[in-house]
């Protein structure tokens, strides 16, 4: 299987101040399409940094990052967040969900970028939304969700545009045990099913044991491997 | 278009602070629709096809300093001149100094300059020949519940008669009416005295009237007939200035206050604290968002469309706010001109107070929103994500 994302001598630094904290040193990199990565290690180990660097939220200090194909860390601010609104699905750790809206209309908020009909982005929200098992809950507010649900809901939000590479900063990590395997469930299913490459950062072994590959991550620095079984 | 239902939604995620600023801006175009009804009302007095034709002569030192009789034959000889009249102000008020009256005293021959005041002829004929008669505008005649043939008793707030009283008594014999309410509004309004009447019973400044008009032959004849008139009194101890109706008008009420100019600041205030009252809500409401921001451009949407879509919402709640308010302020005015009884005559928010209104609303808007969308636009997504 080709390599979706390739990662060469990836450094990224930030500055605190006069300080200079160097997050990830040198970094080499390479997913699979198809492949689901979890990212592991204590806090403060850049595994945050090398999702956010992954999914084009920040630029590397050295080094390059290619995404199928494409070296984002030569795109300008303006072609990073078309190429991200095309190529990437984010889920957070707390959901993001905007408060004001409908769980169909938090969901059709990345085709709003595209030039879908109105009735073509409420036709693909359904689906998506049908396809995270919420289809009766498309007009419910945030609010008015469980915390699994919400997630379920940024995790149609993520799908919603098909892009190819779903990246997750600790999905589970604001949920109960069973909401949790409902939602790795479905990334499973989204990986498995549907093809799509998944890198998730988590602190939890027992939702790492859902991806194929765990990475770990120490001071900046990838320091084991561990295939699932 | 597609984008709307995401700013409306942002707009109204805090409902109290956004109807608060709400109703805070729809006060503040109401005010603005008010006022500009006063500044337009007093902008249009004395303008009209016929107040164009009219010329008013009055002293160069005062309008309080009267001219002598005299000049009205020699005014009449002018060439250009197709006839012209004078008149006094009375300072009439009527049972309580409160109700002040437009009273003038005028001549038999004052309202054939006003072709735009509508009297019967029998009504006119009484007012000649009756020495205490007195014409009165119908807004006025409706406001005292006024009728032909009543005695009515005026205080005069400067002038007493022979004993020292400032009370007079008129006869009513015939009501005025204006032909244009749009712009002769003041006529039905006016109480109209006989000048020989006044002449004989006031002791003071006899022989003296306090200004003069004149109607002339040609319109683009104007200036020049002012400056022949001008020189009739040139170099003596009563010199004269003549103006356009409209021009004299406006200088007297100038004299009175500068309408503009106080309209012109009350405004400035007024939008000055809009400008900081929404410039603080959008600044909150932007700040509390902050995350939502950030996901935003997480998931494509540039700089640029988060910072139009700020802009879209400061300016929408601009402009929500202020089309109510002026919206309001079209239904209000009626009303405050019939609860004067006619002392106040605004006009109807016109296109030109639209077009200004919301153009101040887009430019207020832009304002408001300009920092909360540039902090938007610049939001660093990681940093926002982390809550840094």
């Amino acid at each position: 299987m080709a390599n979706l994302i390739e990662i060469r001598d990836l450094s990224k630094v930030y500055e605190r101040g006069r300080q200079k904290v160097e997050v990830l040193h040198h970094v080499d990199l390479a997913v699979e399409q198809g492949d689901f990565l979890a990212l592991m290690g204590p806090s403060g180990s850049g595994k945050t940094t090398l999702l956010n660097l992954i999914g084009g939220l920040d630029l590397p200090s050295g080094g390059s990052i290619s995404v199928g194909g494409e070296r984002i860390d030569r795109l300008k601010p303006g072609a990073l967040a078309k190429w991200r609104a095309a190529k990437v699905g984010f889920v957070f750790q707390f959901y993001n969900l905007m408060p004001m809206l409908s769980a169909q209309r938090n969901v059709e908020l990345p085709l709003l970028l595209t030039k879908l009909s109105a009735s073509d982005r409420k036709k693909r929200a359904s689906i998506a939304l049908q396809l995270v098992g919420l289809a009766d809950r498309a007009s419910h507010k945030p609010a008015e969700l469980s915390g699994g649900q919400q997630q379920r809901v940024s995790i149609a939000r993520a799908i919603v545009s098909d892009p190819a590479l779903l990246v997750c900063d600790e999905p589970t990590g604001d949920l109960d045990r069973q909401s949790a395997e409902d939602v790795l469930g479905l990334l499973r299913a989204l990986n498995r099913d549907h093809g799509k490459t998944i890198v998730m950062v988590t602190h939890d072994p027992k939702a790492a044991e859902y991806a194929n590959h765990t990475l770990h991550l120490d001071k900046g620095t990838l320091v084991e491997q561990t295939v699932a079984a | 278009m597609k984008f709307l239902h995401l700013v409306w939604a942002s707009l109204f995620r805090r409902k109290t602070r956004t109807v608060l600023t709400l109703v805070s801006i729809i006060a503040a175009f109401l005010l603005f629709g008010l006022l500009d009804a006063v500044r337009t009302s007093f902008a249009q007095a004395g303008q009209s096809a016929n107040g164009a034709a009219r010329l008013q002569t009055g002293s160069k030192l005062s309008f309080i300093q009267t001219l002598p009789l005299s000049l009205h034959a020699q005014i009449g000889k002018v060439d250009g001149v197709k006839n012209a009249t004078y008149a006094n102000w009375f300072g009439g008020a009527y049972q309580d100094p409160h109700n002040q009256v437009f009273s003038f005293a005028v001549p038999p021959n004052y309202l054939d300059l006003y072709p735009e005041v509508a009297v019967s002829e029998a009504e006119r004929k009484a007012f000649v020949e009756t020495r205490t008669g007195a014409l009165v505008g119908e807004t006025l005649a409706k406001r005292f519940n006024w009728k032909v043939g009543d005695r009515v008793p005026l205080q005069s707030q400067i002038f007493p008669d022979k004993q020292g009283s400032k009370n007079w008594q008129f006869d009513i014999v015939g009501i005025l009416h204006s032909t244009d309410k749009k712009t002769g509004g003041f006529f039905d309004q006016m109480f109209l005295l006989n000048w020989k009447y006044f002449d004989d019973t006031t002791p003071y400044k006899q022989g003296t009237v306090g200004w003069y008009v004149t109607r002339v032959v040609d319109v683009n004849q104007a200036d020049r007939v002012a400056k022949a008139i001008d020189a009739l009194s040139a170099n003596s101890d009563h010199e004269t200035r003549t103006q356009t109706e409209q021009a004299a008008t406006a200088s007297w009420m100038k004299q009175l206050a500068d309408i503009g100019l106080i309209v012109g600041s009350i405004m400035g205030a007024v939008f000055f604290t809009l400008l900081l009252l929404s410039g603080n809500t959008m600044m909150q409401a932007v700040r509390e968002r902050t995350s939502e921001i950030a996901v935003l451009k997480t998931i494509g949407f540039s700089g640029r469309s988060v910072l139009a879509m700020v802009l879209a919402e400061s300016v929408l709640l601009l402009v929500l706010g202020g089309l109510v308010g002026i919206g309001l302020a079209t239904l209000v005015i009626p009303a405050v001109s019939a609860g004067s009884g006619g002392m106040l005559n605004l006009p109807s928010v016109g296109a030109s107070s639209w077009a200004l209104g919301v153009t101040l609303m887009v430019l207020i808007g832009v304002l408001v929103g300009l920092l909360p969308a540039l902090s938007a636009m610049r939001l660093n997504i990681v940093d926002a994500l982390a809550r840094r």
